[in-house]
């Protein structure tokens, strides 16, 4: 791809997070080692509770590291930063809020222009496939529409890194899906640096450039796998021949750390 | 009349936000059950009336439910003092509320003095009112004053602890939000936990609002020269059972009524809440 030359949008190096308990301390991740490149998108793939969760809230500025130093676009992470946009599992909505008010948030906290984050959500909603919603209220919705305001609401003061903690887990394989489509669409139109965790092997494999493997607790980088399936990605990649190899390739990677 | 017709389509289609507040009150699951009530209430009257008939009960003892009505309008008039218990109730309420929002709000904002208020908060509600009621009287004259701090002091408690639970029971994702975009502590407390506190806030106001009435009431029992609470102690004295049992009536539907009250201000203030939970109650029914 010729992408030596593009600045790290986020970089891990010697990552390690223990959360200290009463009397026992966990081990959440190990030496974690991570590169994610400007424009790139990078799915984070792992057992459950292997700390994937744990490492978004390190890059995000959340919670800080044990150990190591991350840097996002050369800057070391020292608490939360604008530059980001995070995804949540639930949707997290406010449902005392439309679905407009619900993506103006951010801006709100953050003080940004009223009339200007209006007309940029009124954009994010039509992007996200909401049009003629904006009036609605998050339980007059459906689970992958929530999350559809979720992904809106996370792109609304422009970062430049989104940040998805396995934001299709609980919709149905229909929905899924077509919100994978969706986010492809999402992402070749903003290009914005994206780092998923996600269960799913396929839809890792389908969204990605790159397939980190982190191993069960504590969370160790087991191998980064490229997916050499071409851009633009089209629903039938989903059915071929090498999209399935690699699939089977990652599905193996993961089983030989369980054999 | 077709022009009608036309229009309320349009709006069944506009979904539940834009209907107007009446048909959406008489449509309310409060009011079915509101009429559900009455219903069964009337019933149980006929029973009642039948029964004294029958057996010829003294009036005395129990009064037929057309001697009750009979005394709610006969030559003692209910309308001064009912409004006298509706008085303490509401103010007792109001304070109520205002100070038990503010001392929840306090204990979420500043978590340090949550150890120093709250056992204080628990011990005042765990003293018994009616030993208190004297006292007040004693600080506080004979006047409205002492029966609407006792109102205040009976129904302040489960607002202050609903208030509390609903301003930290903001959703684990929403307060990652408000962290990550580094939102103030003004702001975490204004946009994301004082709307999330809302729904418990008015759970609480509902329970509040009958523990005022019983406040205000005995109150009157134990120090007063007006109010039903008075009245039902005059009414005792005098063996005038009915006129008893007239107030009784007056002071249960009245606070029916201020409850009704409530859920309907629930209802047109936070109806983000009350949809939703119109599908839970109507799975009930």
């Amino acid at each position: 791809m010729g992408s030596a030359d593009r600045v790290a949008a986020i970089e891990a190096r010697g990552v390690g997070m223990v959360y200290n308990r009463k009397r026992t301390s966990l081990v959440a991740l190990e030496a974690i080692d991570l590169t994610v490149k400007k424009e790139e998108f990078v799915s984070l793939l792992g057992p459950s509770g292997c700390g994937k969760t744990t490492l978004l809230k390190l890059i995000s500025g959340l919670l800080p590291p044990s150990a190591g130093a991350i840097m996002v676009e050369g800057a070391p992470v020292l608490g939360p930063q604008r530059k980001i946009g995070i995804v949540f599992q639930t949707p997290a909505l406010m449902k005392w809020r439309s679905v407009e008010k619900n993506v103006m948030l951010p801006a709100e906290v953050l003080g940004l222009e009223r009339k200007k984050s209006r007309q940029r959500a009124q954009e994010l909603i039509d992007l996200v496939g909401l049009t003629g919603f904006e009036r609605k209220y998050p339980h007059e919705l459906s689970g992958g529409m929530q999350q559809r305001v979720g992904i809106a609401r996370a792109l609304i003061h422009d970062p430049s890194i989104l940040l998805l903690d396995e934001p299709f887990g609980a919709l149905d394989l229909m929905t899924r899906s077509q919100l994978n489509l969706e986010l492809l669409r999402i992402w070749s139109e903003r290009r914005q640096t994206s780092l998923l965790i996600t269960h799913s092997i396929p839809e890792a494999v389908f969204l990605s450039d790159r397939v980190v493997v982190l191993s069960a607790r504590p969370g160790r980088v087991l191998d980064i796998l490229e997916v050499s399936l071409p851009r633009p990605r089209t629903p039938e990649m989903r059915v071929g021949r090498k999209f399935v190899e690699l699939v089977d390739q990652v599905s193996r990677r993961i089983g030989l750390e369980y054999a | 009349m077709r022009i009608s017709s036309e229009e309320k389509g349009g709006r069944a289609f506009e979904g539940p936000q834009r209907e107007p507040v009446i048909a959406l009150f008489l449509r309310s699951p409060a009011v079915i059950r509101l009429l559900k009530l009455v219903l069964t209430l009337f019933l149980f009257a006929l029973l009642w009336e039948a029964a004294c008939r029958a057996f010829q009960v003294p009036s005395y003892l129990l009064p037929a439910p057309s001697r009750i009505f009979a005394a709610l309008f006969g030559p003692v008039s209910f309308l001064g003092d009912g409004l006298i218990t509706l008085y303490e109730t509401l103010l007792g309420f109001a304070a109520a509320l205002v100070v038990g929002v503010l001392a929840a709000s306090a204990v979420v904002v500043f978590p340090a003095i949550a150890d120093i208020v709250m056992p204080l908060l628990l011990m005042a509600q765990l003293v018994p009112k009616v030993a208190i009621a004297p006292i007040m009287m004693i600080w506080l004259g004979y006047g409205l004053l002492p029966k609407i701090a006792l109102a205040f002091l009976v129904s302040f408690f489960p607002i202050v602890i609903n208030t509390a639970s609903g301003l930290s029971s903001l959703e684990k994702e929403l307060l990652d939000l408000a962290h990550s975009l580094e939102a103030s502590r003004w702001q975490l407390f204004w946009k994301f936990r004082v709307p999330s506190a809302l729904p418990l806030l008015f759970d609480g106001m509902k329970i509040s609002i009958t523990l005022a009435v019983i406040g205000a009431v005995i109150s009157e029992f134990v120090g007063g020269s007006q109010g039903l609470g008075f009245l039902i102690l005059m009414a005792n004295q005098q063996l005038n059972t009915a006129l008893a049992f007239a107030s009784l009536l007056l002071m249960s539907l009245g606070g029916i009524v201020l409850y009704a009250l409530v859920e309907l201000a629930e209802r047109i203030l936070i109806p983000w809440n009350l949809s939703e939970e119109r599908w839970v109650k109507a799975g009930g029914l």
